[in-house]
């Protein structure tokens, strides 16, 4: 296939050279056979302008590596010491993809900093190369141009992007606990200013091209084009060529400025920044900010701003220096390895290792338009799929509709929609209070209330008017699927899908399959969901699945800790400077006191004293009130309507004082206290791998981050033991073993792991 | 995303029962020998058609008998006939469905001499030029039907406003339809299905824009406070309303530029669909001088007969279209591109430009016609509505209707002797030329196995088109069929074929304020014109 693209894309250049420039029919020759050599990058000359592309082969996107960097250095030689060529383009073969970054495993490959800072330092003298050059190089973006792609990008003399939904724009390096290490924190202030360039290194978000070129960050914008002489995608990136290609050959006959005009608030903005003052007051908000929201947890985005500064106050040499050497420091810490994880997990968790189904999906209904049924509908329609969304009532069918509709209504406002296009989705949408078209749907998910008989009354209804080939899914978080499925007439069609709220926001679906459930039903599931835009982990049946179980009996130390005297406050405030994005007390508000009352009652059924802890008569009094979190109004906290910091709920105190536990001052420092929680997380995490419930580390992984909100610094359950050491965490249980009983005791796995160090989870 | 839409094309057979006797001498025996079953019929018309025009009969019959003596060119003619698929798109059963004639006021760039009149003004104009050049009397006509884009909110029914002003009888219904740049095809082939389905005989079909004046609204907030403060019943209900006023509030509103669905602009999807058939500038430019020579030619040759002149109050009669501009490759090479800046291709000199104008045709069932003594101009035969993707097709309907009407009908692309295609770009058109010659994408995006081929030049839009003649939105449709009929009888063909792209929806809200020489082409909407001769 790619080989196919790259022989046509030279036979057309081949043509239309022979058509316009007989002249140089010759050297298309030569150059094809040095095209022969390489395997990442070729190139022709269309004129007097070298046309470079890269296209990295068996892969579908362009990694910076070390075989293509140097067979870039090879390229760009050629191009500065040929006299025909005046100017270059730089562009990708592969449709939706310019370069997506620099390649992880050689950066996982080092072992020390050195060896990355080196890495650095070659990419910086090579781009340094590409700015400086006396021939402009249009780079001519298509598809994601992200981190190393970004900074080669931002090198060259001029950016061409195509205006399409694919191409992105964005340096992402901090979100895997490194910094853009090849001149990305030196160019890009200059580029676009530094408080855009701060935005874009530590947030690392994407940018499209249309807002890319208000910014600054491309010079020119092309439209993707529809079906015409070629297939779309091939003639766009033709277009895009030659359009670049004019460019090139603007910018060597200095007809085109490669500087542009800026606005009046660039204008101000830039002369702002040349006061020193000004600057400073820059730093220490952004550093400011940066500390209060990471809680000092995660040290890259402190560095990206350290290397900017020193670029800024102390020169480009200074800059580059410290960027190489910070970027080397960085890619040996613990955080990054843990995120380069979270990384590799998720792009494994957005693949159907269960292959495609039999029958693809295209009719879907849901029960139940609440809260979770209307979310899972939102991320349904506007992935096309036909979906049907039943209530019993009209009110209660009629919130969920305004719930979806608001959802793709916010798209529009931030402009990720366009009203149309929110339209054409609502209508994918039916609302409907009967059965009506379910003898179509290829599968349904039920969403009603947790209450196994109501799921049983729902599953005969539907199993009446559903087609055989239709898959049963309930959305439970804490039902055993295998005894809803009990009464099922067709037991290998039913099958969990656990959505976490809000479902549009949170991107992890967790399935799980009994012993019953056919292989395709599961595929079918996966694929579903993969099309929802969700990361999945898949599952087997038992009490809480894997999301639920592991947070169950970090709630109930929670109880405890908050029986033992400590504050909601204090709690949360420990929770979050621990890493976890929401505060211990803050979650029970958010999942609801009673839905925790629920789970922890029927967890603490099915595994007795290791779930064992607080005293479930705390939530009991607080649901006795009407405590019952957020939703109404009043839990640990009381919420109310436009006031954004929450106050405690103080009658709180009160039930807390009734039953209060005394404290054991050994294992109740702060630390022993965040500790507590996570070890009583993990152990249960290596539990259910251990009882194969899980089926990879990967998944437990991937699951606790992105569903419960793990600490992503920290990697997941058994990143955390990889890291913080198996025969540590060990010791931290047998600790508060000693004081609380068998709820800490080490599983069998974990033990396994302490004896022998070289065991891993990640190797 | 691809929104379906619907998109015409219709087929004309015209006999030339006027101008040449030749052509209506050799007219008899062929509809006698194909035709037997309507024998009778024919026969029963054309008596009557004979002695309504008694003075002309005596011609006739000599011509008749003269005619193994007469001229060879004749037989050049018949020769040529046998060479078609099909000698006639006749159908047993279905009326045949004739235009007599149509007129149009001559087409002028917006914001010159109609700039202040009202869209019914012209509309009228066209009507009466229709009256006066066809002498229909008032209470025979049935129906009305005008195509409007950018609706006058006065004149919401711009059909009914202008025959009750053109002095129609008051009886006689109107109604406005809208449908882009096809509105006015709409309006006849609506007429068509009148007369087909028998609620109708005699028709009066056209269309009318005038982009010099488009309907500027107040916004949204505004028109709100208006009308809660027409509701208000108190003095302290008024006050706490308009307490409310901000001055953003007079924003005005203009009417939408893009594409509603898309949010593109015409010329911005005429230029990326430029792009991607790879169409230079070079051969864009060069097509619009091709269009405007044709253009000025056929004007200078007195050959746009359909235009009738028009005086306007308190100004000069006008007489003529008055965007014919043939210039030079070099001048036009230096204009800037008007909507993919800086580097696109579609500048204003190879678009259609903002047009005023109107048009009017007189449809019939071709047995009225005759009983009332008409020579009638063309045969309506078929038509038919395609549609496709609005995004990334917008301007391909030609290329989809073209092989579908000839299926239709029966015919091949060699069987046509006119083509009238409507120019909203000259990218647009070179696009639809080079897709129709292309079996990649006949097999990729047609579902046929093969290209249908690209009509000849030589018989494609010679009188000019769109691009130099001018394209208010509303009554382009009448004016290529006219082309095509008075094209035929001249040229001596038997069929022809008319087609045009119109995009958006069934509802137009586009304009242009202040931009020159842009245009927008819409939908899909064919012809297919057959003399017998």
């Amino acid at each position: 296939m790619v080989a196919s693209r790259a022989v046509g894309s030279l036979s057309r250049f081949t043509r239309s050279r022979m058509l316009r420039c007989p002249g140089y029919i010759c050297r298309n020759f030569t150059k094809s056979s040095a095209l022969l050599t390489r395997t990442h990058i070729n190139y022709g000359v269309k004129g007097d302008v070298a046309v470079i592309r890269i296209n990295s082969p068996n892969s579908k996107v362009n990694t910076l590596g070390q075989e293509l960097h140097s067979e870039f250095i090879e390229v760009m030689n050629e191009v500065w010491s040929s006299n025909q060529i005046r100017s270059a383009v730089l562009i990708s073969s592969k449709p939706g993809c310019f370069i997506a970054g620099a390649d992880l495993n050689m950066l996982t490959a080092c072992t020390t900093p050195q060896e990355v800072t080196q890495i650095s330092q070659e990419a910086q003298k090579m781009f340094e190369k590409v700015e400086k050059s006396t021939k402009p190089i249009v780079a001519a973006i298509n598809g994601s141009c992200l981190g190393g792609g970004l900074e080669l990008a931002i090198s060259c003399q001029y950016r061409i992007a195509t205006k399409d939904k694919k191409t992105v724009l964005g340096s992402p390096e901090v979100l895997l606990g490194i910094l853009p290490g090849a001149g990305g924190t030196q160019r890009l202030p200059k580029m676009v200013g530094v408080p855009a360039a701060f935005d874009m290194m530590l947030t690392g978000r994407g940018i499209r091209a249309d807002r890319a070129k208000k910014m600054g960050l491309v010079d020119q914008l092309v439209e993707p084009l529809g079906p015409g002489i070629k297939p779309p995608e091939e003639r766009t990136i033709e277009y895009l060529e030659e359009v670049a290609i004019t460019f090139a050959k603007g910018l060597a006959d200095k007809k085109i400025s490669p500087k542009r005009d800026k606005g009046l608030v660039e204008k101000l903005t830039s002369y702002a920044m040349s006061i020193p003052f000004v600057r400073q007051q820059i730093y220490k908000k952004v550093e400011e900010k940066v500390r209060k929201q990471t809680k000092g947890l995660y040290p890259a985005p402190l560095k990206i701003i350290d290397v900017v500064k020193t670029g800024i106050e102390q020169g480009s040499d200074a800059g580059y220096l410290s960027e190489s050497q910070k970027f080397g420091e960085l890619a040996m810490t613990k955080e990054s390895k843990a995120l380069m994880g979270l990384y590799r997990g998720q792009t494994l968790c957005k693949k159907n290792k269960f292959g495609a189904p039999q029958k693809e999906v295209k009719q879907l209904a849901i029960l139940g338009a609440g809260l979770m049924g209307a979310g899972i509908a939102q991320v349904s329609v506007d992935k096309g799929l036909q979906t049907v969304l039943k209530d019993a009532t009209l009110a209660a069918l009629g919130r969920g509709q305004q719930q979806v509709f608001k959802g793709l209504n916010d798209k529009v406002k931030k402009k990720a929609l366009t009203s149309f296009e929110r339209d054409a989705f609502f209508s994918n949408l039916t609302g409907q209070l009967d059965y009506q078209g379910f003898e179509k749907a290829d599968m349904v998910i039920e969403a009603v209330f947790e209450d196994l008989s109501l799921k049983h009354k729902v599953l005969k209804e539907v199993e009446a008017v559903i087609p055989d080939h239709c898959v049963f899914a309930s959305n439970t978080s804490a039902l055993p699927i295998n005894e809803i499925a009990a009464i099922s007439k067709r037991p290998e069609k039913v099958i969990g899908m656990h959505y976490f709220s809000p479902v549009d926001k949170m991107q992890l679906l967790e399935i799980i399959t009994t012993p019953k459930t056919s292989k395709d039903t599961t595929a079918s599931a996966v694929e579903v969901g993969l099309k929802q835009g969700k990361v999945i982990i898949v599952v087997k049946d038992g009490p809480g699945f894997y999301t639920t179980r592991c947070l169950a009996p970090m709630m109930s130390e929670v109880i405890r800790i908050l029986q033992e005297g400590v504050g909601p406050k204090k709690l949360d405030s420990l929770t979050t400077s621990f890493g976890f994005p929401v505060g211990a007390a803050t979650l029970v508000d958010e999942v609801g006191v009673d839905v925790a009352n629920h789970v922890a009652e029927n967890l603490g059924k099915a595994f007795g004293e290791r779930f064992a802890g607080g005293s479930l008569e705390v939530l009991k009094q607080m649901i006795s009130k009407g405590f019952l979190g957020r939703k109404s109004g009043k839990g640990f906290y009381i919420y109310q309507e436009g006031v954004k910091n929450k106050n405690l709920n103080s009658d709180i105190h009160s039930i807390l004082a009734g039953l209060k536990m005394p404290s054991q001052p050994d294992v109740s420092s702060d630390e022993d206290i965040q500790y507590r929680l996570v070890t009583r997380f993990v152990n249960e995490a290596v539990l259910c791998l251990q009882e194969g419930v899980l089926a990879t580390p990967t998944e437990g992984d991937i699951g606790a981050v992105f569903g419960l909100g793990f600490p992503p610094c920290l990697g997941g359950p058994f990143r955390f033991v990889d890291l913080y050491g198996a025969q540590k965490t060990v010791d931290r249980l047998r600790k508060y073993e000693a004081a609380y009983g068998r709820q800490f005791t080490p599983c069998q796995l974990l033990m396994d792991h302490a004896s022998s160090p070289n065991k891993k989870f990640y190797q | 995303m691809g929104v379906s839409r619907t998109s015409a094309i219709w087929a004309v057979i015209w006999p030339s029962l006027r101008g040449d006797p030749e052509i209506i001498w050799s007219f008899i025996p062929f509809t006698l020998s194909v035709k037997p079953m309507d024998q009778d019929l024919r026969m029963t018309s054309l008596l009557t058609y004979t002695f309504k025009n008694l003075p002309s009969t005596s011609q006739w019959a000599l011509r008749f008998s003269m005619r193994p003596l007469s001229c060879s060119s004749q037989l050049r003619v018949a020769a040529a006939v046998q060479t078609k698929s099909k000698q006639t798109l006749a159908k047993p059963n279905i009326r045949n469905i004739v235009v007599v004639d149509g007129v149009r006021t001559p087409f002028l760039l917006s914001g010159t001499s109609y700039k202040d009149l009202m869209p019914h003004d012209l509309a009228r104009a066209a009507l009466s030029g229709l009256l006066h050049r066809t002498s229909v009397p008032k209470d025979v006509v049935d129906y009305i039907i005008l195509g409007t884009v950018i609706q006058e909110v006065k004149t919401s029914n711009v059909a009914r406003e202008a025959a009750l002003g053109a002095g129609f009888s008051d009886k006689t219904p109107a109604h406005t339809v809208t449908m882009a740049c096809i509105s006015s095809n709409q309006a006849m082939t609506t007429a068509v299905s009148l007369i087909a389905s028998g609620q109708c005989d005699v028709v009066v079909a056209g269309g009318v824009e005038l982009m010099s004046d488009v309907p500027i609204r107040h916004s949204r907030k505004m028109r709100k406070m208006m009308l809660d403060l027409s509701k208000a019943k108190t003095l302290g209900q008024r006050l706490s309303l308009i307490s409310k006023f901000r001055l953003n509030f007079l924003s005005p509103e203009l009417p939408a530029v893009a594409e509603f669905s898309t949010n593109e602009t015409m010329g911005h999807s005429a230029d990326r669909l430029a792009a991607a058939f790879a169409i230079s500038r070079l051969e864009q430019d060069e097509y619009a001088l091709r269009s405007h020579s044709l253009a000025r030619k056929a004007q200078d040759e007195g050959l746009l007969s359909d235009v009738v002149p028009f005086k306007v109050p308190g100004k000069d009669t006008v007489t003529q279209d008055n965007g014919i501009r043939p210039s030079s490759l070099e001048q036009m090479a230096k204009l800037k591109p008007a909507f993919i800046k800086p580097y696109g291709t579609v500048t204003a000199a190879n678009s259609s430009f903002l047009t005023d104008g109107a048009s009017a045709v007189l449809i019939l069932a071709e047995e009225k016609a005759l009983a009332m003594g008409y020579k009638p101009k063309a045969y309506l035969r078929d038509f038919m509505y395609v549609s496709q993707d609005p995004k990334d097709q917008l301007l391909l309907g030609p290329t989809y209707a073209t092989p579908k009407v000839l299926e239709k009908a029966g015919l091949t692309m060699n069987d046509i002797d006119a083509f009238e295609f409507h120019e909203a770009f000259s990218g647009q058109i070179l696009a639809n030329l080079k897709a129709m010659d292309s079996d990649w994408f006949a097999q990729n995006y047609m579902g046929r196995k093969a290209k249908v081929g690209s009509p000849p030049l030589e018989k494609f839009n010679i009188w000019g088109g769109s691009l130099s003649l001018g394209h208010p939105f509303g009554a382009t449709g009448c004016r290529l069929v006219m082309a095509a009929a008075n094209r035929l009888q001249k040229e001596g063909g038997q069929y022809g074929l008319v087609a045009a792209c119109a995009a958006g929806g069934q509802v137009c809200h586009r304009s242009f304020i202040g931009a020159s020489r842009k245009s927008f082409s819409w939908k899909q909407n064919k012809f297919i014109q057959e003399c017998l001769i």
